[in-house]
């Protein structure tokens, strides 16, 4: 069979309670809505970021030393976003350098349309029907951007979902066996972003609910619900991210129970784009018991169907991390923090954000193990561990020469030797934090901390790290990234972190 | 066996301009300030000098590259000079250079001139500067406060000690900075504080406060070096030698390995072995004053231990009894050190040496220190270049020539 093997969301800290959205905009449109809240990301993440913490979700395989990386066996890896940093330069190579699985994988990116997402997951899911075809992770992430004061502001949020899915043979626990799928293709402009455009044009929904919801869906989901030799009534779980005031007519259109469809995180997440239908999915599977029979639905520009049977992984809170990530939330009850972040509000950054952050290519390319897969090394002679790899150990009773191996640390446990919080440096989100951690498997960084706020850092706290943005090199449009440590306790996105 | 530096050079004259946000003064009017009192203390003119050393740190900054910045500010007649580079340790790293060259016996007289301009950023606190294409990918943003910074964090948790404790000591270090700097009329920051002012000033880089970082200021240092002998035929009959000069740069342990705590810095305890070593003493009981790298009040703090004036853990304690007030048994920054007489980072070493100068001579007027109603007869000078990451350690010992 083919079968989704594992589960992983990521969701950014902070969350903008909406009310905070309605209180700067009441002298403009006072109607805005003032309940629950939504995800967006901080200055420093985007949706290759995000999309690499879904990931490592995903495949987290930590060994009981702590270290995990090398056991990130998939073969291949598809990225969906509508909102990728780099229009030229895979955006899904990079994530996978950044796991440290350059050089193994097809790489390969889905844009254009909200759709992406589940077209990436059908198509790999498709290509499994090939006994030759590797394991592959999908993963979806969007970071879009909304007008202030825009429905959308309100409405939208940040988030990615990983899927690993593979052959496995009948009896094995999966997460969910896939049972059919079917894609239909229409030109439908509910919405649209030309390239070079911030934000999206946005049509009215009673025309989008009527003549796409209404009438497009059944067109795909028919086909996929026979492909699987499923009856309509029978499903469990609707998965889609349809208006809640779509959903009654649509469950008569496509004959489905009442009450299957699931909660579409309007107040909680909002709406992440490509990334929405996986993470619903992820959250559905943490719920539905083994047996339960789920619809996942993806819409623009078209419909994506595809038919689950959950499996034995499934229906508990270590089937994905959803739950986690939703609990790790932050709320950041600040509107211009949010509109700083997202680049609509030109803050004062003072004569040192006028650093040239300009890259040297040839350098990121020879260290590309050392900065983007954070990879150090261990002492053949002395097995001592180091950050970064160099030539000569630096254990001072050791000092060989090319005696190093490479050792992963991205996963490995660590913990705050010390740190400052520095008002004085040029960062975003002052003050810049920044530190030594110490590994637990040896060895010391020195390196930049995140999501932690002033007087949340302590000697002896347990990090972890992610991958962020370090720089932005405004004067040739390109994203320069790095892993920085977050405090554990305060940031914890539960199981394999 | 090499027998070290002892007593082998003699310092016959010392210049150093005013400390401070010179607006009126470039790199070149800097330097000629502090040569001329220079040679006018040495009786030495400046066709004399066979040799020269510029330490220069921001040369971006202040002066461009190698050594034509003082050959041309001074019309030096053609004499060779060298322009070094050790981080905060640039002005120590010159003397050496002019120091080593007179007692290889290839010259007889050498000037060693530390300058730096750094008043022209159009912004405060120090330059912003590349690390280099490498370390730019994945070092943090850092600045000096928040480097420095980090030893507090890891020294009040190394020793138990709140940081509430830690900060008081951090303050008493910089009140008396302030309080020895109002005697000094070169210095850049002559106004007294109180300790509450210190405690309660706004936060710089946890747990630093604006009064826990030394002055960034615009100045110059110059010595002038020869030979025992020739310092004699000068008509000197009190010199003051070289005693050490010793050199402990980073190799990375304390960057990527596990063994450092954080809380010290061990280039300080290896150059200060060798220092004390060279100059033939048991430690730091023997010298009567010091100034050390006091960039942050907190760097001031670790380095009393890291140096041997303090006992490990003992330092917060010391420094509240007083014992490095300018009253107290070991006067530490008497003439108001970085945080207040100032630092221009390429001349800091030699101003360092400049004070010691001036107090072994008896010529430091109301700051004038005098232990046992004597002029003192050692005086230990410390820099600590870079970041406690990564970083050079330097020190020199400087006394009469009997001593």
């Amino acid at each position: 069979m083919r079968a989704l093997l594992s589960a992983g969301v990521y969701l950014p800290r902070a969350r903008l309670p909406r009310s905070t959205i309605a209180a700067g905009h009441a002298w403009f449109n006072p109607n805005l809505p003032k309940g629950g809240e939504r995800t967006y990301a901080a200055w420093d993440e985007d949706s290759l970021t995000l999309a690499v913490e879904a990931v490592r979700a995903c495949t987290a395989d930590v060994l009981a030393n702590g270290i995990a990386g090398s056991h990130r066996q998939f073969g291949a890896l598809a990225f969906a976003s509508t909102t990728f940093p780099f229009a030229d330069r895979s955006n899904a190579g990079l994530v996978a350098a950044a796991l440290g699985r350059e050089g193994l994988l097809q790489a390969r990116d889905h844009g254009g349309s909200l759709r992406a997402g589940t077209s990436a997951l059908l198509a790999a899911l498709q290509a499994l029907a090939d006994p030759a075809c590797p394991e592959t992770v999908v993963v979806a992430s969007d970071t879009r951007q909304a007008k202030p004061a825009s429905p959308q502001e309100s409405q939208y949020g940040h988030g990615a979902a990983a899927f690993r899915m593979g052959r496995a043979t009948d009896g094995t626990a999966v997460l969910a066996e896939y049972l059919g799928g079917a894609a239909i293709t229409a030109d439908f402009v509910d919405h649209h972003r030309s390239d070079g455009e911030d934000f999206d044009y946005t049509l009215e929904e009673r025309w989008v609910r009527d003549e796409a919801w209404g009438k497009l869906l059944p067109g795909a989901v028919g086909p996929a619900l026979a492909a699987a030799g499923i009856a309509a009534n029978a499903i469990d779980h609707c998965v889609v991210n349809a208006p809640a005031a779509a959903q009654k007519k649509l469950a008569a259109q496509l004959g489905l129970r009442e009450g299957v469809f699931v909660d579409t995180l309007g107040k909680t997440v909002g709406d992440t784009g490509t990334a929405q239908p996986l993470v619903l999915l992820a959250a559905a599977l943490e719920k539905a018991t083994p047996s339960a029979l789920l619809l996942l639905i993806g819409f623009g520009q078209g419909i994506d169907a595809l038919v689950f049977r959950a499996g034995a992984l499934a229906g508990c809170s270590a089937a994905s991390n959803f739950s986690a990530a939703l609990a790790a939330g932050r709320q950041e009850p600040s509107y211009t923090r949010y509109l700083a972040h997202q680049g609509l509000l030109a803050m004062e950054l003072g004569m040192r954000g006028e650093r040239d952050n300009r890259t040297a290519q040839s350098v990121a390319w020879r260290k590309r193990r050392t900065v983007t897969a954070l990879i150090g090394g261990k002492c053949r002679d002395c097995s001592t561990v180091q950050y970064p790899l160099t030539r000569a150990c630096v254990n001072p009773d050791c000092r060989a020469f090319d005696t190093q191996e490479e050792f992963p640390l991205a996963d490995c446990a660590a913990k705050v030797k010390t740190f400052t919080e520095d008002w004085l440096a040029f960062t975003p989100a002052p003050p810049l934090v920044y530190g030594n951690v110490a590994f637990a498997a040896g060895g010391n960084a020195f390196i930049e901390f995140t999501d932690a706020a002033p007087g949340e850092t302590a000697v002896g706290q347990p990090v972890r790290f992610v991958f962020r943005l370090k720089d932005r090199d405004a004067l040739r449009g390109f994203h320069r990234y790095f892993w920085k440590a977050v405090p554990v306790s305060l940031h914890d996105h539960g199981e394999g972190n | 066996m090499a027998r070290g530096i002892r007593d082998q050079v003699a310092i016959v004259g010392m210049g150093c301009s005013r400390f401070g946000e010179r607006w009126d003064a470039g790199p070149d009017d800097l330097m000629i300030e502090a040569f001329q009192e220079a040679s006018a203390d040495a009786g030495i003119e400046r066709d004399r000098i066979e040799a020269a050393w510029l330490g220069v740190f921001y040369q971006e900054q202040s002066t461009s590259k190698s050594g034509l910045p003082l050959s041309m500010a001074l019309r030096l007649p053609n004499v060779p000079v060298t322009r070094v580079e050790n981080l905060c340790a640039t002005g120590t790293e010159a003397l050496r250079g002019a120091v080593y060259a007179v007692a290889s016996g290839a010259v007889d007289i050498a000037l060693a001139m530390g300058v730096e301009k750094l008043k022209d950023t159009g912004f405060g606190g120090l330059p912003e500067r590349a690390k280099g294409t490498f370390e730019d990918l994945w070092q943090p943003g850092f600045t000096p406060p928040g480097a420095f910074a980090q030893l507090g964090a890891a020294y009040a948790a190394k020793h138990g000690l709140s940081m509430q404790d830690v900060k008081r000591a951090m303050a008493h270090v910089s009140w008396k900075s302030h309080e020895n700097a109002a005697l000094n009329p070169k210095a850049h920051l002559r106004n007294r504080i109180t300790i509450e002012q210190a405690l309660g000033a706004p936060m710089i880089a946890y747990p630093l406060g604006t009064f826990d970082c030394c002055g960034v200021s615009d100045g110059a240092a110059c010595a002038i070096v020869t030979t025992p002998e020739i310092a004699r035929s000068l008509g000197r009959t009190e010199a003051v030698t070289v005693k050490s000069l010793q050199l402990a740069p980073s190799n990375g342990v304390e960057l990527s390995h596990g063994s450092w705590d954080g809380a010290h810095t061990p280039t300080t305890r290896l150059a200060a072995a060798r220092a004390y070593a060279e100059a033939g003493i048991a430690g730091a009981e023997a010298i009567d004053l010091f100034e050390v790298h006091d960039c942050f009040s907190i760097t001031e703090l670790v380095l009393m231990e890291d140096l041997g004036f303090s006992a490990e853990g003992r330092a917060v304690y010391d420094i509240l009894d007083g014992r490095y007030d300018r009253s107290g048994a070991k006067p530490c920054q008497i003439d108001g050190g970085l945080k207040c007489f100032g630092h221009p980072v390429g001349a800091s070493g030699l101003r360092m040496a400049y004070e010691m100068y001036l107090q072994l001579l008896g010529r430091a007027g109301a700051r004038q220190h005098s232990p046992q109603g004597k002029a003192p007869a050692l005086g230990l000078t410390h820099n600590l270049g870079g970041i406690p990451n990564r970083n050079v350690a330097a020190i020199g010992i400087f006394g009469l020539m009997d001593v």
